[in-house]
């Protein structure tokens, strides 16, 4: 073949791996030919486990540093067990980044609002990692989490980190607390009528369960935020990331080529179809 | 009847029907594997011609909603049957391909690609609609950031010969969707069959491309005169009339997407049987997937890529299931991503109107009767 595949994957080895929770892990990935693979916050690549197949991640490390790729990773299926189940020193193939990107760079000068359910928090800690390199840029910044319960939560020394900082408002909440919890309990989309900030110069960057985004955008509806200040990451079956495989379709969109991240503006109806 | 001159791009010519082996000659002469349309198992499949009567001479199909039948008509005519369930897409988008394979041992894991020589095809007898069926995949599948390179290979050293309708089958409607019946551009050589079974048979070569052109150069013709163009324009008007189906397209993007809770897709999903057949034979469907194995000692593994249908429940799974439960769901993304969200994703419709959709479908569901139902009671307010 003259010219190569953009199916085909390149090799990276695990230097490090990081238990997030009881079924999560994050890798740390470097290329075995070196090169660097430059990624936008909010980009995923498909991950290939031997054998057993590929799985769309999002990339969840620092844009700055495209030479350590770091992917966070729910044993969910066969694929998804066997990545997340990789040692430092292990291989694996990867092709990407893939995808759209969540508009940082255009958020410049405003009040960002970081709203994340469960593993969404991945695909949005690229975003708080780029907000904090150019801090004096940006107006307020709010970081909402939540997860099922206190054992879900990811980043735990980072979100404690930054939570001690004085420029960053992180709020987190669990669904169900266990003895030794002292935070919010409840749905995420509770913390967002107190949270501060100026809905009329904000935007919202949000990924969490679909259930998670549609009662999370109705919060922001209310406090005043308008359709087109608000940016969704959406999950489907991407299988080929290429938009050739037709897997991922939501209506009008690939969500491996138009998404992951949509506006809202653009989303509004389509999420409220039943099986779309 | 002899050439005199060079032909030139552009230009059409009158060729006897047994000028056409000559033609198929000139073709192998520049070492193109030809696929034309020939009778294999009581239907028209696509596969090697060499010869004129390999091609399904004397034969005419019947076609309506699940129903396919071949009949003998008699006679000379080389090109009365419409299409088959068989398409080209089989040859340029394959069912089956290994990607990649993959080698692990101690050191790591190295990944190939098979080495293959692409085929180099003529397409012999391909209809309008199926021409602008390759056009459409060429929009998925070869053009855009990551042109698939099995596809590119396999379609850039392509040649067609189009068969241009002269009769329309029971389900065509070609003429709805602008397809057909006959091709106006895109291909090398293109033809129309003229008075079959009388002594005047004879068929009208138009040329479009120097590819094309320079493969008359060997075969006997003459230059074509006012009354077989006025026969061809006057077959393609017959074909217009024939067909047996039409859709209304005017907005049909905006009617099928402010329809999504239509009633009719319940009433659909109570007759389809969600098997797939439709995304097989449709000339556009493109969507795969993969598949992966190796071997017991793990050290090899291989990546293939496979046809896939939006009508199986595993097509949207995710972790929590899959997105599209319902056959009614299944049904719905088919037809409005046929009929609209294709305009969105690629910029043309997905359907070009061969009507295969709803010969070969089981049941006989027709997705222009789905259509037309869900125009006449189109939900939208204020209508």
């Amino acid at each position: 073949m003259s010219i190569r595949s953009s199916l085909l994957p390149r090799t990276f080895r695990v230097v490090e791996r990081h238990e997030e929770t009881a079924d999560t892990a994050t890798l740390v990935l470097e290329a075995e030919d070196g090169a660097p693979l430059e990624f936008a916050p909010g980009q995923f690549n498909m991950l290939y486990a031997f054998g057993r197949g590929e799985a769309p991640i999002s990339l969840s490390g620092d844009p700055a540093s495209p030479q350590r790729l770091l992917h966070t990773i729910r044993a969910a299926g066969p694929v998804t067990e066997a990545l997340a189940g990789l040692r430092p020193g292990e291989h694996l193939a990867l092709r990407g980044p893939y995808g759209s990107r969540w508009p940082v760079e255009e958020s410049e000068g405003k009040d960002v609002l970081v709203i994340a359910g469960g593993l969404g928090l991945a695909p949005l800690r690229p975003v708080i990692y780029r907000l904090l390199a150019a801090r004096e840029r940006y107006g307020r910044i709010v970081v909402l989490y939540g997860a099922r319960g206190p054992d879900g939560l990811l980043y735990r020394a980072e979100l404690e980190s930054w939570r001690s900082r004085l420029d960053l408002e992180v709020e987190v909440t669990v669904d169900h607390a266990n003895g030794a919890w002292h935070g919010d309990v409840g749905v995420v989309p509770s913390l967002i009528p107190r949270a501060r900030f100026s809905p009329a110069d904000a935007v919202a960057m949000v990924c969490g369960p679909e259930v998670m985004m549609r009662f999370t955008v109705a919060a922001l509806l209310e406090r005043g935020l308008a359709p087109e200040q608000i940016h969704l990451s959406l999950e489907r079956n991407m299988r080929c990331g290429v938009a050739q495989c037709g897997h991922c379709q939501l209506g009008p969109f690939l969500v491996c080529r138009d998404g992951p991240v949509l506006p809202y503006t653009r989303l509004g109806e389509l999420l409220t179809i039943h099986e779309l | 009847m002899d050439a005199v001159s060079e032909p030139a791009r552009g230009e059409s010519f009158v060729l006897e029907p047994r000028a056409l082996q000559a033609l198929l000659d000139a073709i192998v002469a520049e070492g193109y594997q030809i696929r034309g349309p020939l009778v294999r198992d009581h239907a028209v499949c696509l596969d090697e011609v060499t010869r004129v009567e390999q091609l399904p001479v004397g034969w005419t199909d019947e076609q309506e909603g699940g129903h396919y039948r071949l009949t003998r008509r008699g006679g000379s005519a080389l090109f009365g049957c419409g299409v088959g369930q068989d398409s080209w897409k089989r040859l340029l988008h394959r069912p089956l391909a290994l990607l990649w394979s993959a080698e692990r041992d101690d050191g790591g894991l190295a990944l190939s690609e098979p080495h293959e020589e692409p085929a180099r095809f003529a397409f012999f007898g391909v209809r309008p609609c199926d021409l602008a069926a390759i056009n459409i995949q060429d929009g998925i599948l070869a053009a855009g950031r990551y042109p698939d390179p099995f596809y590119r290979a396999r379609r850039q050293g392509l040649l067609t010969v189009v068969a241009n309708c002269t009769s329309a089958g029971g389900t065509c409607f070609c003429a709805s969707m602008g397809t057909g019946p006959r091709a106006e551009s895109g291909f090398d050589l293109a033809l129309t069959e003229l008075w079959p079974d009388t002594a005047n048979h004879a068929l009208l070569v138009e040329t479009g491309s120097d590819a094309g052109t320079r493969l008359l150069a060997a075969v006997p013709r003459r230059p074509a005169g006012d009354p077989e163009r006025r026969e061809a324009d006057e077959a393609t008007r017959r074909a217009v009339e024939q067909m047996g189906r039409r859709l209304d397209t005017s907005d049909i993007h905006g009617m099928l997407m402010g329809n999504l809770e239509h009633p009719r897709w319940a009433e659909v999903a109570r007759r389809c049987l969600a098997c797939g057949n439709c995304t097989l034979v449709c000339p556009t469907c493109f969507c795969t997937n993969f598949e992966d194995g190796g071997d017991l000692e793990l050290r090899h593994a291989e990546r293939t890529r496979r046809w896939d249908s939006c009508f199986t429940l595993g097509f949207t799974r995710l972790h929590g299931g899959p997105v599209r439960r319902k056959i009614r769901s299944r049904y719905r993304q088919w037809m409005t991503h046929k009929l609209a969200t294709w305009f969105d994703q690629f910029g043309t419709s997905g359907c070009v109107g061969c009507g295969r959709c709803i010969t070969w479908c089981p049941v006989g569901i027709d997705l222009t009767e789905e259509s037309a139902a869900i125009r006449a009671s189109d939900g939208r307010s204020g209508r």
